[in-house]
């Protein structure tokens, strides 16, 4: 058997945090360390594995099966195709950046550090683990497992509004799971059971009558919708972000929140294709709301985290209009979408949390001219600001337009509806910029401090992925579309051909 | 020439792959971006020299323009256009995005444009910005906006020209708001950029119905099938271009950003919002030309909207007592000209694109000189407080002069042989369209020599009304020589292009050409432009030449007071976007937090009995989440072994 490449990748989390949890909470320093190495290790380790993986080859690589609970034909099965692989790659680069960036944070929760940091490192294992199964029992359990961590984190300023939002986190994300759960067993009911019930490529396969499949997609949509968060069931989400801790608030939208997108394409068009295709108008009712209302959303609030939150609540709502598409350049753009995502966000929340570190608020208005006394934060916001708008020449534009494109080609009033958003991206987007970085200078940020070297190091890498995949998203691009290929050809799907057949787009004439 | 004759002219040129001068096209691009990068990512350090290698990277590629164009001259006409091959951008299934540049007349003569202006406002710069703290970051914003021009320009297919469409747009908002301490700025920035994704919209619509239509949005492939497909696809695919090219060219109904814009440095508003960037419309419906040839109804609401502007920007130069307000209204005017010459199609394209050369000139001359009075005034920009100046600033005023006399179509000069051209063209399309159209061309004629004389005798002839402070003085040697060549070009650019038809058929191989293309100056419209232009003059000087110019503005009736409002484009869109805008979003999250969300708790409150005992529930849970996941694992396994038994 070959190395056990996904395993060692997961493992390492798990490791540290275990060793981070056994360490004595004085011992704050060397916690941070800890938790940065590690989270470093496992980085290095998935790029290791990632350079050998062949686009063009099978499609789950890295595989690796072993017989779990035998007697409901449970298995320990992990792999990766291209989705996934780009999806854990997102999750290895966006962890150590948010240690670093959580140097400060972590010290002023109810934990002691070394306990904050042993939470988000353990999730870290979880979430490679959502990435990676091939069997979905085994998902299921990691999917659920999630929450746990992410609870505390969410939970872990100890104020009344924080646990008011960790518990409604805890009680969406639990009863959608157990929609979920009772799907899962009924489709243990009907499918073919025996010792690979629960693997992937057997659920694939599985034929299932078209009411009960139906039924099944409806209890695996519920779910994903929740956490991806869809509308209307993402109003957990402004919460959540805004009062955890900034370090959580990257983790949760940033990687988190793309479990539910990741399933739709996985599971949702995977195991139910049929039910799929037959609740698409559904879906793509929902994702275009949700466009426009995050977008009027984020206009209208006052508090930058739950502004990006629903910035977060449009965007999913393109990701999942992609998905549902059923075009290559829909669910490709949609995957690239979700990487970007993880990164043009993720850099917003993070300046934005250097602003609450300096500012102590999180008010849209308490700032203002913070672009004459810290130009280099500023500097970065814009690049964030302007990946979040998509501009074009930076990472996020590629994949909002292959999406919309894409939705084009099968839905025109879908997409051009959805292009509005655009419109009130930049609405959104530059008055934010507008109210905290230019105009008179603030009295309470008069002062203040430009990034320090750390946050240097931390919104660096960030910047370097919005400007590198704007330019050349072509490495995640031809790693995603096999997948993708698979995945259309496994519902049925080609691409519209174009009106007009010429010569030069492979038409007849 | 039928328009499928046209068309075929137009796109059966073979695009040759580069070979020599031409595959190092991506330099003209990438010098400017790379002096942007080092200005802005060098910070303090690069103060010293900034200026230097900001204004040395615009003349490399002027130069690197110049041999690109001596090659290209040299080449039969069938064989003028080169594609230089980069990399595949985006690429996912049929969607194919190349990063390829192509040089051929119209991307060459925009290139000198962009590069040759470019290079003489950024010397400049380097006299009216010395005293400014930000001047290493005005430079780095200045050779990021080139370079993003340029790249407009120079792509081959839509979808890499819209990256350039954005950068201009971006670089745009970082200069308009340069001193982005002011409020005025910072809403003015905001404000174009907003605005020009209205037109965005349109572009991103554009470009998704060709690929939907065509498989591909190259320019090649497009332009090759555009025959093929039904009417009414190409007429909205035209349409939506035309939104595209509205907002980026300020024109109406996307107009009310570009007033706002000259809250930025005036050479921003010399080169980005007069020279270069506004034109960007008409460099699209001119590069689509062969879109625009197959459908009538998109060419008619391009010269609807060309004439409606023309009158629209003139009416309110007419009223502005702010010089660079007056300049931009006349930009926008001027612009509107050349979007009525290109809606001509085939007769109208050469004209458009000369007139947005010539007009390049003589209007960044004039905003150069608008600076240098500014320079010398201590940054007054209102004309009921200038006056006289033309003793004190002698080089300004004559280098103004020239422009101004090119701006109104003084016979000989630039702006005569090319607005002249349009003039006539538009007459001669015939029928009653023609008629309108060539009589709202004329019309501007006369407002626009009232209102640039209205700037010129407000400004440098008269009394002095000066403030109290104002030390009027010529502006330095390095400013004073970009307006010297600048004037130069006003005067002489317009014989070059279009007598003998010489820009017309250089632009043949790309727009195509109407058989009937010579300019005649001394026929019955030449004369009546030159008849009415006089008496625009005449009047002007009966009111700002003749009496005083009183130092405050007059009490005056509702048209100047709407046309002093910018003819309320601005109440227009507060009153039908931005409060109802408002309105709805408050609405919004009132109901995200109250409905939605009410609902949700209020749901969860009933389950649990009431909304006390709720929170006991939620505070209780916390203690017993073991408890509940262990519980939750026995009873999937009991399920597991029922269903299966």
């Amino acid at each position: 058997m070959s190395f056990p490449w996904l395993t060692v990748i997961g493992a390492v989390p798990l490791a540290g945090s275990i060793v981070l949890a056994g360490l004595p909470s004085a011992r704050t320093k060397l916690a941070k360390q800890v938790a940065l190495g590690t989270t470093l290790v496992t980085l290095a380790l998935a790029i290791a594995m990632a350079v050998q993986f062949a686009p063009k080859g099978d499609r789950f690589q890295f595989t690796e099966q072993v017989s779990w609970i035998s007697s409901f034909g449970v298995h320990y099965a992990l792999g990766v195709d291209g989705i996934a692989l780009v999806l854990l790659l997102m999750t290895v680069v966006l962890w150590p950046v948010v240690v670093l960036a959580s140097w400060h944070e972590c010290e002023s929760t109810r934990f002691s550090a070394k306990s904050y940091l042993a939470l988000m490192v353990s999730m870290e294992t979880l979430l490679i683990g959502v990435f990676v199964s091939t069997d979905l029992f085994l998902f299921y359990a990691l999917f659920e497992a999630m929450l746990v961590p992410m609870y505390f984190i969410i939970g872990s300023h100890g104020t009344s509004r924080s646990s008011y939002a960790s518990m409604k986190f805890l009680l969406y994300s639990l009863f959608s799971g157990l929609l979920m759960l009772a799907a899962v067993i009924a489709l243990y009911a009907v499918g073919p059971g025996g010792k690979d019930a629960f693997l992937y490529s057997t659920l694939q396969n599985v034929d299932l009558p078209v009411n009960d499949a139906r039924w099944l997609f409806l209890g695996f949509f519920f779910a994903f919708a929740v956490k991806a968060p869809l509308w209307p069931f993402h109003t957990w989400l402004p919460d959540a972000a805004a009062e955890s801790p900034v370090g959580g608030t990257v983790l949760l939208v940033g990687v988190l929140d793309k479990v539910g997108t990741f399933g739709f394409l996985r599971y949702c068009l995977g195991i139910f294709p049929g039910a799929s295709h037959w609740f698409t108008p559904v879906v793509l009712v929902l994702a275009v709301v949700a466009v426009i209302y995050g977008a009027l959303q984020a206009i209208g609030q006052k508090d930058l985290l739950r502004l990006i939150a629903y910035v977060s609540v449009s965007h999913f709502g393109l990701i999942t209009l992609g998905v549902f598409a059923f075009t290559s350049q829909g669910q490709s753009g949609a995957t690239l979408y979700m990487v970007n995502h993880a990164f043009s966000t993720g850099a917003l929340l993070l300046i934005i949390g250097f602003m609450i570190h300096r500012r102590r608020s999180r008010g849209v208005s308490d700032f203002g001219g913070m672009q004459k006394v810290t130009p280099i934060l500023a500097g970065t916001f814009l690049v964030a600001c302007m990946s979040g708008l998509s501009l074009p020449g930076l990472n996020t534009f590629v994949s909002e337009f292959l999406v919309l494109v894409g939705t084009f080609t099968r839905y025109k009033v879908a997409a051009g509806i959805a292009t509005i958003g655009i419109i009130l991206a930049s609405v959104y987007m530059l008055w934010m910029y507008q109210r905290t970085m230019t105009g008179p200078v603030a009295p309470a940020v008069e002062g203040a401090k430009d990034l320090s070297l750390r946050e240097k190091l931390v919104i660096a890498p960030m910047v370097a992925v919005i400007v590198f995949l704007g330019f050349y998203p072509r490495p995640v691009l031809d790693v995603i579309n096999p997948a993708v290929g698979a995945t259309l050809q496994h519902t049925g799907n080609s691409d519209p051909p174009p009106v007009v057949q010429t010569a030069t787009n492979g038409g007849a004439s | 020439m039928t328009h499928a004759a046209l068309h075929a002219a137009a796109t059966l040129t073979p695009t040759m792959h580069t070979t020599g001068a031409f595959s190092f096209t991506w330099l003209l691009v990438v010098i400017p971006l790379t002096s942007a990068t080092v200005l802005l990512l060098g910070g303090r350090r690069t103060n010293s020299w900034g200026h230097l290698l900001g204004v040395a990277a615009p003349v490399a590629s002027f130069v690197l323009g110049l041999i690109l164009f001596a090659q290209l001259i040299g080449k039969p006409a069938s064989e003028r256009s080169f594609d230089n091959h980069l990399f595949s951008w985006t690429f996912v299934g049929n969607f194919k995005a190349p990063a390829n540049f192509q040089i051929d007349p119209l991307s060459i003569s925009f290139v000198l444009l962009i590069t040759g202006v470019g290079s003489l406002i950024h010397v400049y710069s380097v006299g009216y910005m010395a005293h400014d703290p930000g001047r290493r970051r005005f430079f780095a914003y200045m050779n990021l906006f080139v370079s993003a021009m340029l790249l407009l320009v120079l792509a081959d297919n839509y979808l890499a020209l819209y990256v350039g469409w954005e950068g201009v747009g971006l670089a745009s908002y970082l200069l308009i708001g340069f001193w982005y301490h002011k409020p005025s700025a910072r809403t003015a920035a905001t404000k174009a950029f907003v605005v020009n994704r209205v037109g965005d919209f349109g572009l991103s619509l554009a470009v998704m119905l060709m690929f939907a239509t065509f498989g591909s949005f190259t320019f090649t492939n497009v332009f090759g099938a555009a025959g093929s497909a039904d009417h009414a696809t190409m007429t909205a695919i035209g349409l939506l271009l035309l939104l595209g090219a509205c907002a980026k060219s300020a024109q109406v109904p996307l107009q009310s950003w570009l007033g706002d814009a000259m809250e930025g440095p005036t050479p921003v508003s010399a080169l980005i919002h007069a020279a270069t960037m506004v034109t960007a419309g008409v460099y699209l419906v001119a590069r689509s030309a062969p879109i625009f040839n197959v459908t009538p109804t998109a060419r008619l609401a391009v010269t609807v909207v060309g004439a409606v502007t023309l009158l629209f920007g003139a009416i309110i130069g007419c009223a502005k007592d702010d010089i660079k307000k007056a300049l931009a209204a006349s930009t926008m005017s001027q612009i509107g000209y050349m979007m009525l010459a290109v809606g001509l199609g085939p007769a109208g394209y050469a004209f458009g694109i000369a007139h947005l050369l010539t007009h390049g000139f003589f209007k960044a001359g004039l905003f150069l000189g608008a600076g240098s009075v500014m320079h010398g005034m201590n940054d007054e920009v209102d004309m009921r407080r200038f006056g006289g100046l033309g003793k004190y600033m002698p080089w300004t005023f004559a280098t103004f002069g020239l422009g101004y006399l090119a701006i109104i179509g003084f016979p000989g000069l630039s702006g005569w042989f090319t607005k002249d051209a349009i003039i006539e063209a538009a007459y001669h399309k015939g029928g009653t369209s023609g008629y309108l159209l060539g009589s709202a061309a004329l019309v501007g004629v006369v407002l626009t020599a009232y209102y640039m004389t209205r700037v010129m005798l407000m400004t440098f002839f008269g009394e002095k009304r000066w403030a109290e402070d104002a030390h009027p003085h010529e502006s330095p040697e390095v400013m004073k020589w970009p307006m010297v060549i600048l004037a130069i070009g006003s005067v002489g650019l317009g014989y070059l292009l279009v007598l003998g038809s010489r820009f017309a058929d250089f632009l043949a191989p790309v727009v195509g050409k109407a058989e009937d293309t010579a300019f005649k100056p001394i026929g019955l419209v030449g004369i009546l432009t030159f008849v009415v232009m006089l008496a625009g003059i005449g009047v002007a000087y009966l009111q700002y030449g003749r009496r005083r110019v009183p130092a405050v503005a007059p009490v005056a009736g509702p048209l100047v007071v709407a046309a002093r409002h910018d003819l309320l484009g601005d109440a227009f869109n507060e009153s039908v976007f931005m409060r109802p805008g408002q309105y709805l979003t408050r609405l919004l999250v009132f109901f995200d937090y109250r409905g939605i969300d009410g609902f949700v708790n209020g749901f969860a409150a009933f389950i649990g009995g009431t909304s006390s005992r709720f929170r006991r529930v939620q505070t209780g849970f916390v203690r017993s989440y073991a408890l509940s996941m262990f519980g939750g694992a026995v009873v999937l396994v009991a399920a597991l072994l029922l269903v299966r038994g």
